[in-house]
């Protein structure tokens, strides 16, 4: 082999050597290349991972709180509807209260109202001291008393009806004379502060009230004792005492009046008659 | 709607008005009154009550008697009977309780606590 030759192909073996370093070389960045898209293609998983762990976490939490906030709302209705309850519940009580009020009161004016209207319904002195009694016993609910009147010609009182006691046994009183006599003269009511204790009944009373026309006292209601279910006084006793202050004192005073004016009345009928010669067609 | 007949048996006017006073506030309520035992005989008569009130103290005929001559009779044996008096001992009660009375209520009266009463026996829900 000439030396030409042997240049020749040497320069071959070098071209071809050449060739496969350069294939080789291309093998390699493409190795690197494909390296590389690994690592990035690891690193993205591991990303999408970590991206899925955290969404789910925040799914979870997001959930939670949308329970917490409907618990916080029911919370807060139950609040509402508790205190809302309590509102009505108190507003029944306080409704339940007046009702009483308003039918203990009713009770009291139907006392009231009846006791003025019988007292007012006659003019006939021994019907009203009847429904003085009445009104005593039945709306008061006293087993002894009296009424004493104001006999203006000797300054006493006078026993005019009486219940559970016979009149006769009820002595007479000088105004100013002890309880009874105080009560006509001062015109205050007196009321025994002690009811359970034993007394003198007919000198010890347990309640005087004064029957009054304006400052004027014309007699005085004389309780000496209540029945046995009537344990003490409560508000419409009270009224009704006042009312009888008044009322049984006006009553009693016009029915006596009109007895009076009657009786004056026939007597001057009965002149006129005699002057006349004229007898009353009967 | 059901109409309530009553009659009230007190020989005092007071009483007589004020239970009629609160018998008057049941709808429908009519009250008829007698002042004593004979008197409320003529008043049962003919008529049927829804109930009776009665007092035991009157002339004529007291409540008690009234009382024994009505449940001794079939046609009032049913009727419901309020006692209303003055006589608060227990052995009054347990008299009048005893002879068919339904019901005892001692003087002075709360009209509301009657009322009560009355709706009771005759099933009134007002």
């Amino acid at each position: 082999m000439s030396s030409e030759e042997k240049e020749i192909k040497e320069a071959d073996l070098f071209k071809k050597v050449e060739e496969f370093l350069q294939v080789f070389k291309k093998g390699e960045e493409f190795t690197h290349e494909l390296l590389k898209e690994n690592e990035r293609l690891r690193f993205k998983i591991v990303k999408l991972e970590e991206d899925l762990r955290s969404n789910k976490k925040q799914g979870d939490n997001s959930q939670i709180k949308l329970l917490k906030d409907t618990i916080a709302q029911l919370e807060d209705e139950k609040n509402y509807m508790v205190n809302k309850f309590k509102e009505v519940e108190s507003e029944n009580k306080d409704f339940a209260a007046r009702y009483v009020e308003v039918e203990e009161e009713n009770n009291n004016l139907a006392n009231l109202y009846v006791a003025s209207y019988q007292l007012h319904s006659t003019l006939d002195i021994h019907e009203v001291l009847k429904i003085v009694v009445e009104i005593i016993i039945n709306l008061i609910g006293a087993e002894k008393f009296a009424l004493m009147i104001l006999d203006e010609d000797v300054n006493e009182l006078v026993a005019a009806a009486s219940e559970g006691v016979d009149k006769s046994e009820i002595p007479n009183v000088k105004i100013g004379k002890g309880v009874v006599g105080n009560v006509a003269k001062t015109g205050e009511s007196y009321f025994e502060k002690d009811m359970g204790v034993k007394r003198d009944e007919l000198n010890e009373p347990l309640v005087c009230i004064p029957l009054k026309i304006k400052e004027h006292v014309i007699g005085v209601l004389v309780i000496y004792s209540l029945l046995i279910q009537k344990k003490g006084f409560n508000r419409v006793d009270y009224e009704l005492f006042s009312m009888l202050a008044g009322h049984a004192a006006t009553a009693i005073f016009s029915s006596r009046l009109y007895s009076q004016s009657e009786r004056k009345l026939s007597t001057i009928q009965g002149f006129i008659e005699l002057l006349s010669g004229k007898p009353k067609p009967k | 709607m059901s109409s309530y007949n009553f009659l009230v048996v007190d020989d005092s006017p007071t009483m007589r008005q004020l239970i009629t006073f609160a018998l008057k506030r049941i709808h429908n309520s009519q009250v008829t009154e007698a002042n004593d035992g004979v008197d409320a005989l003529k008043k049962l008569s003919g008529n049927k009550f829804s109930l009776i009130l009665l007092d035991i103290n009157m002339p004529l005929m007291d409540g008690l008697k009234l009382l024994s001559i009505l449940r001794g009779n079939p046609s009032y044996n049913d009727v419901p009977i309020i006692i209303i008096t003055t006589e608060g001992a227990d052995v009054d009660r347990e008299k009048a309780l005893k002879l068919g009375a339904n019901a005892y209520v001692t003087k002075p009266i709360q009209t509301n606590e009657l009322l009560k009463v009355v709706k009771e026996f005759l099933k009134i829900n007002e």
